[in-house]
């Protein structure tokens, strides 16, 4: 064995997959990840566990792994992570903890996340359960939105004996695992359920259908409700549009409408009535991880797709995996590229693109270089389809009906470390307050919620 | 799963029903819309509110059967469930904020066109029961299509019919009655709330910008979420950009852009019948009730 060298992985292959929806990635084997896990120093002072969010105790699950006992890995990944088999899937690993695994400095870095995942999946179908509730202690908590952050702020808090109740304004739970992470990479039925279905089996109810702000307020849920607080964790879901001529035209989508159709909804199944439009040549703007599931999912729905994106490749803010997979299937990148109008038909229906090229200036606030456009180097090359993935902001829903309830410029709700908010009792966390962030981010703020709200019920 | 607890067809293809949900009943106001899912493949259609009973906890929706989701919607009957049934979405008609003497003073017209008079009922009952009458205009293309006259009646000022081809009522266009009223019959008013067909808001607007009425509409166009999340409902309001689920569904009609939310009404019109060859719509293929 070459201890340089990672275990290599199945994935299905990029001309069979690009016309499915199903898994890229296949997954270890028992064997393939004891001996990927064997690779692991097992060191003294992991530099790993320095760079994930969550602290997970990365040497201590997979030495679990590379001696057999994978019900154990899940366990010890339970103790810091609710959503495993999520997180090894879809974190940005290359620039958290495989960044600093000391392995990677002369060879490749342990695959972490595949390591997760496996035990995460070996678990799930093993029936081994992870966690049990204590007894119900008698106090009432709220939890606004189904996403990573708030399924892992109710998970701890009915493992503690709270009597937990989610409130999702979608009909289905799940947040952004649900409607936005595409089938592919993500699967809803065997992954996603699954961990609703431990949520419920820990006793949390799940309100479907009901939207706070408009169907119930913050205040109803202290004064009818009776709960003792309440748990924000609504996520950024209100889509941005660049504001260039032509983006109202008939054919112009944002991610989230696209992938909504797609994935809550189902739309790329024959049987299921909502309706989705992909056209023949798709561009999608944007480069992170929305902009990469637009364009894969245009591209297994039959459709030519570019993406366009202002920065180098060096800059696309998505998944290091998600950029080589769309690659291999075909995708074409329209780099340090910038749209700046639509160009319609005379019905009103897209039929181009209108962009300019870009160059890098100097370093920005972000301390990315500033793209700046070329003078003189317009051009237009022909779509039927445009989608925008150029990021999304929190709604203000929520905080336009909850008095007193603070939030910043950018409109996302004002919370400590801790998540507690401007309102007593009432605390927040995920993409609400950060803004359009990651998975292990949502998952890390809910579960330090649960333990500020757990404190402050028992204070 | 929500229940249909009552059942009534008002006029052909269009159908009321009253929906168990206790909740959406509880938080209604006019100018509102739920959301429903028929069943588990369905999609998301967006309904006014026409009338809520906070004490039976119901909700009614009046139905226009146009394509396939309010087709499979038309074979529920009371004692069938709804899958999923969302609300109450949008911002409530302006004047619910208004000081009521205030309100007390004006003039009010209501237009309603066909299945828009559905959602003018809950409106103008809203005004009666604050000592106001508002004059109400139904409009329909013939006699048969014109629904809920005899409640309208009940709770409205005046109440005018038009009908396009003058087998009941006055015969023409509420274009043509509005200016009737204004012009020659000397009506004056300071506002008027229209909803109906996209086209119709379109003309209705196009006259009392001339006549220079304030016109509030209620717009239709394509959702998804309902909640501001996916964009596919953006209308152009004065120059602006704005999501008609959460920023409406009513606006100022002077400042919508018209042609525009027309022609993005039609975006999924030729998907839907092209799945499965000539005019058959993806729900009709598969999705059992
Ligand atoms: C297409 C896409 C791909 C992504 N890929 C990755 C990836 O590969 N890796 C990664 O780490 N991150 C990824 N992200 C980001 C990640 O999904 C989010 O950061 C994360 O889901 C945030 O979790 P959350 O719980 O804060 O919010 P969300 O997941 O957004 O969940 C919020 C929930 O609250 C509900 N809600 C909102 N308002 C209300 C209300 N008023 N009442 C009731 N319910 C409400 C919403 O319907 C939603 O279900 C991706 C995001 C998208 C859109
Ligand atoms: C805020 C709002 C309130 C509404 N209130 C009512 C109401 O009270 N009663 C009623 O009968 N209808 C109402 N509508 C319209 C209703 O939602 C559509 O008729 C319905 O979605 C059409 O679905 P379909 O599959 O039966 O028909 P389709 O064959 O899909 O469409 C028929 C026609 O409706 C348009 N349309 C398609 N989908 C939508 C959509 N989601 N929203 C609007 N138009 C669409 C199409 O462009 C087409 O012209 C409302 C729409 C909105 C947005
Ligand atoms: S949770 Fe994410 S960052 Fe932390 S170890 Fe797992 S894959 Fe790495
Ligand atoms: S840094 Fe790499 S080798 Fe060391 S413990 Fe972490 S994963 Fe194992
Ligand atoms: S319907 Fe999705 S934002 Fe309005
Ligand atoms: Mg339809």
């Amino acid at each position: 064995m070459d201890r340089f060298k990672r275990t290599p992985i199945a994935e299905q292959a990029p001309k069979v997959r690009s016309h499915n929806f199903k898994e890229v990635c296949l997954g270890y084997t028992e064997e393939e990840a004891v001996a990927e896990a064997k690779r692991c120093l097992n060191c003294k002072n992991p530099q790993c566990m320095t760079k994930c969010p969550v602290s997970v105790n990365i040497p201590e699950f997979i030495h679990e792994i590379a001696e057999g006992n994978f019900a154990e890995a899940a366990k010890v990944l339970a103790k810091y992570t609710a959503l495993p088999a999520v997180c090894g899937r879809v974190c940005p690993q290359e620039s958290q903890c495989e960044s600093k695994c000391v392995l990677g400095n002369k060879g490749d870095a342990v695959a972490i996340g595949k390591l997760e995942r496996f035990a995460a999946d070996w678990a799930r179908e093993h029936n081994i359960e992870v966690a049990t509730a204590k007894e119900k202690n008698g106090h009432k908590v709220a939890v606004i939105g189904s996403g990573p952050a708030g399924i892992t702020c109710a998970g701890d808090l009915a493992k503690e004996g709270y009597d937990v109740t989610i409130y999702e304004a979608l009909h289905k739970p799940g947040g952004v695992l649900v409607y936005g992470i595409p089938e592919f990479r993500l699967p809803k039925d065997t992954v996603v359920k699954h961990e609703i279905e431990n949520l419920k089996k820990l006793g949390v109810k799940i309100e479907t259908n009901v939207i706070v702000g408009r169907t119930i307020t913050i205040d109803d849920l202290f004064e009818k409700g009776n709960y003792d607080a309440v748990f924000i964790g609504s996520g950024a879901g209100l889509p941005k549009f660049m504001g260039i001529p032509g983006e109202n035209y008939n054919g112009v989508f944002s991610a989230n409408e696209f992938l909504t159709r797609n994935n809550l909804m189902k739309a790329f199944k024959d049987e299921y009535d909502t309706p989705i439009k992909v056209g023949k040549k798709v561009a999608v703007v944007g480069g992170g991880n929305v902009a990469m599931d637009a364009a894969r999912t245009a591209k297994r729905l039959g459709a030519e797709v570019w993406i366009v994106y202002r920065r180098s490749e060096e800059e696309l803010p998505a998944r290091a995996e998600e950029v080589h997979h769309a690659k291999e299937e075909g995708i074409n990148f329209e780099l340090l590229t910038n749209p700046i109008e639509i160009v319609g038909d005379e019905k009103g229906w897209v039929k181009g693109i209108k962009c300019v090229r870009m160059e890098l200036g100097e370093p920005d606030k972000s301390g990315r270089r500033r793209p700046e456009p070329i003078e003189g180097s317009e051009f237009e090359f022909e779509v039927d389809t445009v989608i925008m993935a150029l990021g999304t902001s929190p709604n203000p829903l929520i905080p336009s009906t909850t008095k007193g309830l603070e939030v910043d410029k950018r409109r996302c709700i004002v919370a400590d470390e801790s998540g507690r908010t401007s309102r007593e009792g009432v605390f927040a966390g995920g993409d609400a307050v950060t803004g359009a962030a990651t998975v292990i981010l949502a998952m890390g703020a809910g579960k330090e919620a649960a333990a500020a709200i757990d404190e402050y019920i028992n204070k | 799963m929500y229940k249909i607890v009552d059942k009534k067809n008002l006029a052909p293809n269009i159908f009321s029903m009253d929906i168990l949900a206790p909740r959406v009943a509880q938080s209604a106001q006019p100018g509102q819309f739920v959301i429903v899912i028929a069943d588990e493949k369905g999609e998301r259609v967006p309904l006014t509110i026409c009338d809520y009973d906070t004490e039976k906890g119901t909700v009614t929706i009046v139905v226009q059967s146009t394509g396939c989701s309010t087709k499979k919607m038309a074979e529920y009957n009371v004692g069938d469930y709804f899958e999923d049934f969302v609300g109450p979405l949008g911002q409530p008609s302006e004047y619910v904020n208004e000081d009521l003497n205030e309100l007390k003073k004006k003039k009010v017209l209501f237009v309603a066109g066909g299945v828009g008079t559905a959602p003018v009922y809950p409106q103008a009952r809203w005004f009666h029961e604050r000592g106001i009458d508002v004059d109400v205009i139904i409009g329909a293309k013939t006699k048969e299509l014109v629904i809920l006259e005899e409640k309208m009646s009940k709770v409205a000022g005046n109440l005018y019919v038009a009908t396009d081809d003058g087998s009941y009522g006055f015969k023409g266009m509420v274009t043509n009655l509005i200016e009737d009223l204004v012009k020659n019959q000397g009506k004056k008013y300071d506002f008027i709330v229209c909803i109906g067909p996209m086209i119709m808001m379109k003309f209705v607007c196009k006259l009392t910008k001339e006549l220079g009425i304030k016109t509030i509409v209620s717009l239709n166009p394509i959702m998804v979420d309902g909640t501001g999340m996916c964009g596919a409902c953006r209308v152009s309001v004065g120059n602006e950009t704005k999501f008609a689920c959460v920023d409406g569904p009513e606006f100022d009609g002077h400042l919508v852009n018209f042609d525009e939310a027309l022609r993005r009404q039609t975006q999924y019109k030729s998907e839907e019948s092209e799945k499965g060859g000539q005019h058959v719509c993806k729900c009709q293929q598969g999705g059992a009730k």
